[in-house]
């Protein structure tokens, strides 16, 4: 039951009618609707790649003790994962280079609606692990009160603005991809 | 405008025809890729002050080894074992050996079940297998005895309802458990008072011995338990499983590399706060005097003598008894650390495990003097060994004062530290080093603000540290919390468990352990000297010479 309401919501969110994927739409949005979505793409992608580069400029990082401190129903799968040393190698790489694809992806406006798919998959994963529940304290302090809602939600939920909005197509690489490569591209990739 | 519409207007109709770029077209492309300079210049500037200035390598040289521990051979032989004393160390023990009571492993896998938090279950079923046969057991109280029996046969660590392997041998008596061809090897966890004389008797016998600490009772029976160690050949353990913890390894190295510099007093600490914690352990149903072997329990006749002549000669008859030793007890039986007439009281059972760990750390053999005071304070259920104790150790050739500081009715937590003169260092699972506001070594990178002094610069958390740079606020504040703790090579080790793996395994491989007879002979003899110093009220000495206590005037 509840993989099939999931996909049904899954599709609802990202479906993407033929002129969606077609055309650029370029006449259909304003300067300033443009302009917010780039302002808005550029700003995640930002704060995305320089957490990722952060973390690979550092050699000692690594997210062990996050997982270590997480909580909700998720907890022992996420604290296992940092007991494991061997896995953790992988852990921390696929998280550090993942962040700086995606960011720079969305920077970029490379790839955006693949970019896109990344980010809210990654930020899913950190809400699992530190869910803002009452009750629920984390070692690392929140800077902020945060109710079922924090900045990883809402920006996951910019992240689908992004996805069904493709201005990357009008600004940014995606310009150019748009052109080159096969239709298949354009439903998750670009 | 208009001109761009135009140019437009044919891609939005045909996108896959129109391949021709012009000049907006690469602007609009390229438009946020200006942006990456920016966060280069911010990355290199973040490296720059959040790294690079942490650096500390050269005034705090330290390597980036992580601890050894002697690996098991691949083709080991199975050790046959014999354990005397099923109490609670013995059950310990007993799983660190791979050997648990099945209604034991019933609570853990309930607990398991409610809590899926509580990994004390997988912990226990990761244990390494030691290749140990566990083929004689000896408890004078018939309820542990049968239990230590069924837990030997538990091969499989199952539960209640689990198959088992073949039963040891109940023995009735140590000696007969110590005479048994078909053991190499004896686990002692009997009672302070038995300690010495067993295990001499098995050395004798040439049996392997890993010994639970104090390694004696009185201090005539230490030096002979060392003799009897040296002439036999065997390979003798004390208890210490502190020795196995990973940082003290890395604190060696640091003292050794004198980043404190000069270390003028060790601060070591013994805070509990529980009747169980002083020894008031519940006394087991089923036992009376037809299922406990008193006799046994009173003691070798020899040690008697031995601790009955010292204790009267200086009229120490108040901290004697004070029941008769030949009068049945189950206080007595189950609470035995509560009276000197079986016990070392907080020197033999808890000072010990502080002074190996600095003796360990650096290295300081017997002191020179100990002075001790204390009382029985808090629990005043006719106990005679004291619940709250100090003693001073003095090693004035290495200019250097331990104190040991115990209380059994606060839990106040006051951590083992090493006070240099250029920093300090709290010693527990990691390493914490402050640096000293008036540290000469630090002074320039204090200065610089590098070495902050009201908080630690430096924690080694053991296989995760850096060790060239301060640590990061974070990285302390995860330390602290105990959070990065003792996995080795990415696996969760119990210490009791690698202490009795060492010990077995420098029996294959005709080793020395960590915690070996002269480090045991030191522990015994200091510990010693700080009981006599509190008993006997003035300061006790150590002839280097002589190997022997002397005594200090009377005040």
């Amino acid at each position: 039951m509840t993989p099939i309401v999931i996909s049904k919501i899954v599709l609802l969110l990202f479906h993407c009618n033929r002129i969606n994927i077609n055309i650029t739409m370029e006449n259909n949005y304003s300067k300033a609707q443009i302009s917010w979505l780039v302002i808005l793409r550029v700003f995640i992608g930002w704060h995305f790649l320089y957490e990722g580069m952060v973390k690979v400029l550092n050699p000692y990082w690594t997210a062990k003790p996050y997982l270590m401190d997480s909580q909700g129903p998720f907890r022992t799968m996420f604290t296992d994962m940092a007991a494991n040393a061997g896995l953790m190698r992988y852990v921390d790489f696929l998280n550090e280079w993942a962040l700086v694809l995606i960011g720079a992806g969305l920077l970029l406006g490379c790839f955006t609606r693949l970019s896109c798919i990344g980010g809210i998959l990654l930020l899913l994963l950190y809400t699992f692990s530190h869910p803002s529940f009452l009750n629920t304290e984390y070692i690392m302090p929140f800077e902020g009160s945060y109710f079922w809602i924090d900045k990883n939600l809402v920006e996951l939920a910019a992240l689908g603005v992004l996805f069904v909005f493709p201005a990357a197509r009008i600004i940014g690489f995606d310009r150019f991809l748009f052109r080159v490569l096969p239709d298949g591209f354009r439903k998750f990739v670009i | 405008m208009e001109k761009e519409k135009k140019e437009k207007a044919p891609e939005k109709a045909e996108p896959k025809k129109s391949s021709a770029i012009g000049r907006r077209d690469v602007i609009k492309t390229l438009a946020t890729v200006p942006l990456l300079g920016a966060m280069a210049y911010g990355l290199v500037k973040t490296r720059k002050t959040s790294f690079l200035d942490r650096d500390i390598s050269d005034v705090f040289p330290l390597s980036n080894k992580d601890a050894v521990f002697l690996q098991p051979s691949a083709e080991g032989k199975k050790i046959r074992v014999g354990l005397i004393g099923f109490g609670i160390r013995g059950k310990q023990l007993m799983r660190a050996l791979g050997y648990a009571e099945p209604s034991y492993m019933d609570t853990l896998v309930k607990a398991k079940e409610t809590n899926p938090d509580d990994t004390r279950y997988d912990v226990f079923m990761e244990q390494d297998d030691l290749n140990v046969v566990i083929n004689g057991v000896c408890d004078i109280f018939d309820i542990y005895g049968e239990s230590a029996s069924l837990t030997g046969s538990n091969i499989n660590r199952e539960g209640t309802a689990g198959k088992f392997g073949p039963a040891p041998k109940r023995y009735r008596t140590w000696q007969e458990l110590i005479a048994a061809p078909d053991i190499d090897a004896v686990v002692i966890a009997a009672p302070d008072h038995w300690h010495g004389t067993m295990t001499i008797a098995a050395a004798k016998a040439g049996k392997h011995v890993y010994c639970e600490k104090p390694m004696t009772w009185t201090v005539p029976e230490t030096y002979l338990v060392r003799q009897a160690v040296r002439d036999s050949g065997i390979v003798f353990q004390l208890g210490h499983q502190g020795r196995q913890t990973a940082g003290y390894q890395k604190a060696e190295e640091i003292i050794k590399n004198n980043l404190l510099g000069h270390v003028n007093l060790i601060q070591v600490c013994t805070n509990r706060n529980t009747p169980n914690g002083a020894w008031v352990y519940p006394i087991i149903e089923g036992s009376n005097p037809t299922t406990i072997d008193w006799k046994q329990f009173e003691g070798d006749p020899e040690r008697v003598k031995e601790y009955n002549e010292y204790m009267k000669s200086f009229r120490l008859e108040r901290y004697m008894g004070p029941d008769q030793r030949d009068k049945f007890s189950l206080e007595r039986f189950f609470r035995w650390r509560c009276w000197w007439d079986y016990s070392t009281g907080l020197s033999g059972d808890l000072l010990t495990h502080e002074y190996d760990a600095a003796n360990q750390i650096m290295h300081l053999g017997i002191p020179d003097s100990a002075t001790s005071s204390g009382g029985v304070y808090f629990f005043k259920d006719g106990r005679t060994v004291p619940d709250v104790l100090q003693t001073t150790f003095e090693w004035p050739e290495r200019n250097l004062t331990m104190l040991y500081s115990a209380t059994l009715a606060s839990s106040r937590d006051r951590g083992k530290v090493f006070m240099g003169h250029d920093a300090s260092m709290e010693v527990s699972n990691i390493l914490s080093i402050m640096a000293d506001r008036d540290s000469e070594r630090y002074a320039e990178k204090i200065k610089q603000g590098i070495i902050p002094t009201d908080s630690p610069f430096f924690t080694y958390v053991p296989g995760q540290s850096k060790v060239d740079a301060v640590t990061s606020a974070t990285e302390l504040y995860f330390a602290q919390r105990g959070l990065l703790y003792t996995y080795v090579g990415g696996k969760r080790y119990d210490t009791t468990h690698l202490h009795m793996r060492e010990w077995l395994e420098c029996i294959r491989q005709g080793q020395t352990p960590s915690c070996n007879i002269d480090q045991a002979f030191q522990e015994a003899m200091t510990a010693h000297m700080g009981t006599r110093a509190y008993l006997e009220g003035r300061t006790m000495y150590w002839d280097k010479e002589k190997e022997e206590i002397i005594r200090g005037e009377l005040a």
